[in-house]
């Protein structure tokens, strides 16, 4: 041992030598960012299609490419995968866009929690059981075929709540968590309609979400949702695919609305990771977002012409694990609303078109609106706090260094993301909600203003 | 006696049926032996046919929402379809491993600094790699616990204080249902088990440790009452003769209380099999329980058939653990005339 020793002086010098000249010789070739300093990752999913880009990632060998062994694991709910991320379990997960967002403002598990990659746009629908359905269905305009119009609003919906009501039966239905997506777009869709579903009053220690509530949205995992359905515990659900297409399959319920038709192109999952994790290994992390933006990439490549491919691995019993017919009926272009009523909806899923993947701040900024409009954020914030927090948050730096690194390896082309020397990161002024309501993420407090059902201003419970 | 002896020689599947048809095919037995092999063998393979053919007609009848209730047929497909998702993830990690060597290769090529290791395989577990981790972990909890309840239960057998001491909190522990033992295991591990490098996962330590909490009790109880009644002119020889403690103890009070020993950890074990598949099944760790869930939760059309493979492994493997601590028990009790079953 000791000789050993003796030598390594002598040696190393020799070894960072050849080193020197063989980093000069290969320089041009060698990637900007260095060896990962974490290799063996395990990262949590819920159940969801959306969750495409990690299995992609994985399948294909993307995440391999980039030096990384990575474990993918199926988590029971959002609040497991949370804990998960927070408690260092998991390396990052699929996550809410709300998650990242709630747990750095303190609101439930208080964590910092950034995102670098935005994982789709859309891909969530609202289903309602067939008794209501049956009762919704007459209120209802319809094409000349007989079939209903779409979109449907919340007004039609608004009869049955008021029936319900009136014999003494709360209207409950389900969402998946309190900070989701899929929360905010059906508290959107029925207060449009003219249904409050509830405020949140974390001051008063008050987190069920039912104050002044018309419809009562309770937090049910999105795999159970047929089930819980189907058992009548709620009379319907906002949950991702495939569990709205599940209904249809298994006769229990129709969907009624894409969140397409509630905000077109809405960002949906993004992927998360704690800001320590990021820090600590920085070159896995570039290389991770790195892996997920080829994979996303490759499900939505000439026109979808890889989504089959992407249903079948998605329908292994490990990733979502449902039926291949059920799984393919939104990640392949329709959707079908009544049993047999079957639309093109080609944009149901988005995972890399309109710059999908990119992290908006003010993707960020809506979330944290609608966080405030139901009283999750229970007092007033200036306009800077919102956009101060989105920034902490969503991390496009990441996202570009990845994105130029694939570009300089020529896996990727600067046609594929946003421009980034004049990028300041927020969306033009949005347009296309279904209450016709423009949202510009510069100026959240306005946007709040336009709402008749909401809190807004000062307002305080 | 001597059919006794004879018949202990084909015990040695120590169940019934197959023991006896054993007997049966090794010609030495006698006559009448032939209607005993019907009424022995062919009266459990008929209740097996008629419980099969029940099946199929009953989960016809039935109609879930994840289709017909499988019968036979459909569970016998799924357990081949098992088989064959087992047999192309091995082909998988196989590549897996190549790919690796590969790509350790390349790096140390472009730099002999490098630290390189071969990881394990980062694919998903199938259905018999979640058996054989169900397996391990239970063997860990069940030895853990009996190693801690036997030494208890010997030492609270033998003296008549401890065990009027231990009594209350053994019969107050006993029947709390092992499934409240673990969102306080969870968290008193994740706590305690801080290790930047762990040898054991967490969720593995996890379930041990609930089976082990499970098994403890009825191994303390029946060792505690099987030393309390050995033979009173037995302990007095041991006076009389002035054996040290230690020869009285292994000499007299072990073997004469190791029948109701076994019982214990029989049950103990029989207990810590059901417990696991639970634990996994609510705290999401890897195993039987787990798959069993996760099947639940895809709710494809076949996933109430892969459910009923696992219920019917589950059941097997569960018999074969039992039997397997009966062959123990036979092996180290001395009265080989005791009816075990």
């Amino acid at each position: 041992m000791p000789d050993t020793h003796h030598r390594t002086p002598r040696r190393s010098f020799l070894k960072h030598a050849l080193l020197g000249l063989g980093m000069l010789a290969t320089g041009s070739v060698l990637a900007a960012t260095g060896e990962p300093e974490k290799e063996d990752l395990r990262f949590g999913f819920i159940k969801l299609t959306d969750m495409a880009p990690l299995a992609i990632a994985y399948e294909k060998g993307y995440f391999e490419d980039e030096g990384l062994y990575v474990t993918l694991e199926a988590q029971a709910n959002w609040k497991v995968l949370l804990d998960g991320v927070i408690d260092g379990q998991l390396d990052g997960a699929h996550m809410l866009a709300g998650q990242p967002l709630a747990a750095t403002i303190g609101f439930g598990t208080r964590a910092h929690i950034v995102t670098p990659f935005s994982m789709d746009l859309n891909g969530n629908g609202i289903t309602v059981s067939n008794a209501v359905w049956e009762q919704m269905k007459p209120n209802i305009p319809k094409m000349e075929d007989g079939r209903p119009v779409h979109p449907i609003k919340a007004d039609y919906l608004k009869p049955v709540v008021a029936k319900y009501r009136n014999e003494g039966k709360p209207f409950k239905m389900g969402m998946v968590f309190p900070v989701s997506t899929h929360n905010y777009e059906l508290r959107y869709w029925l207060a449009a309609g003219g249904l409050n579903p509830g405020y949140y009053a974390p001051h008063k220690g008050d987190i069920s979400g039912t104050l002044k509530a018309d419809v009562q949205l309770s937090v049910t995992p999105p795999p159970q949702m047929p089930a819980t359905l189907e058992a009548g515990t709620i009379y319907g659900y906002c949950v991702g695919e495939p569990w709205n297409q599940q209904a249809v399959f298994k006769g229990i319920g129709v969907p009624v609305i894409t969140d397409y038709e509630i905000w077109k192109d809405n960002p949906e999952k993004v992927f998360g990771m704690t800001k320590a994790f990021t820090e600590k290994y920085p070159n896995t992390t570039v290389r991770v977002v790195k892996a997920l933006l080829r994979a996303a990439r490759w499900l939505d490549e000439d026109n979808n012409k890889n989504r089959p491919a992407a249903v079948k691995y998605l329908s292994q019993p490990n990733y979502v694990g449902a039926d291949y017919k059920v799984i393919a009926n939104s990640m392949t272009g329709t959707f079908e609303y009544e049993k047999g009523d079957k639309r093109e909806v080609p944009d149901f899923n988005v995972f890399f078109r309109y710059f999908a993947t990119y992290p908006y701040y003010s993707d960020a900024v809506w979330y944290l609106t609608q966080m405030r409009r139901w009283g999750q954020i229970a007092e007033y914030k200036p306009d800077s706090w919102y956009i101060d927090t989105a920034k902490k948050v969503y991390r496009p730096d990441i996202y570009a260094t990845a994105a130029r690194e694939l570009i300089a390896e020529g896996k990727m082309s600067a046609a594929d993301f946003p421009d980034f020397s004049g990028e300041d990161g927020f969306r033009d002024p949005q347009t296309e909600f279904i209450d016709g309501i423009t949202f510009d993420g510069n100026k959240p407090n306005a946007y709040l203003e336009q709402f008749p059902i909401g809190l807004k201003g000062k307002d305080t419970l | 006696m001597s059919t006794e002896t004879t018949f202990n020689k084909y015990q040695a599947f120590n169940f019934g049926p197959l023991d006896r048809l054993l007997a049966f095919l090794s010609r030495d037995s006698r006559s009448g032996s032939a209607l005993r092999l019907i009424h022995a063998v062919g009266i459990p393979v008929a209740a097996v046919a008629v419980f099969l053919m029940l099946w199929s007609v009953l989960a016809a009848k039935v109609q879930t929402s994840l289709g017909q209730l499988p019968g036979p047929a459909k569970v016998w497909e799924q357990a081949l379809a098992l088989v064959d998702e087992h047999q192309a993830a091995r082909d998988k990690e196989t590549a897996f491993y190549e790919r690796q060597e590969k790509r350790n290769a390349e790096k140390l090529a472009a730099d002999p600094n490098a630290e390189v290791h071969i990881r394990p395989y980062t694919g998903a577990p199938t259905f018999f790699d979640q058996i054989l981790t169900s397996l391990v972990t239970v063997a860990t909890g069940f030895l853990i616990a009996s190693l801690i309840a036997i030494p208890i239960g010997i030492v609270t057998g033998m003296s008549h204080t401890l065990y009027t001491a231990l009594n209350p909190i053994v019969q107050l522990f006993k029947p709390v249902s092992p499934l409240a033992w673990l969102p306080i295991v969870t968290m008193v591990v994740s706590a305690v088990y801080v290790s930047d490098d762990p040898l054991f996962a967490k969720s593995f330590l996890n379930s041990a440790i609930t089976v082990t909490l499970c098994c403890l009790w009825p191994t303390i109880i029946n060792t505690a009452v099987g030393v309390s009644s050995v033979d009173k002119n037995l302990i007095n020889v041991s006076r009389v003769l002035r054996l040290p403690w230690l020869t009285k103890t292994v000499k007299i009070v072990l073997p004469s209380s190791i029948p109701m020993m076994f019982t214990g950890l029989r049950l103990s074990l029989s207990i810590g099999w059901m417990v696991l598949i639970a634990a996994e099944m609510l705290a999401q760790n890897p195993g039987l329980g787990k798959f069993v869930w996760d099947e639940f939760q895809n709710g494809s059309s076949n996933s109430l058939a892969r459910i009923m493979v696992a219920v019917l492994a589950i059941g097997l493997i569960g018999f074969g653990l039992d039997r397997g601590m009966l062959l123990l028990q036979r092996r180290f009790s001395w009265d080989k005339s005791a009816v075990l079953r």
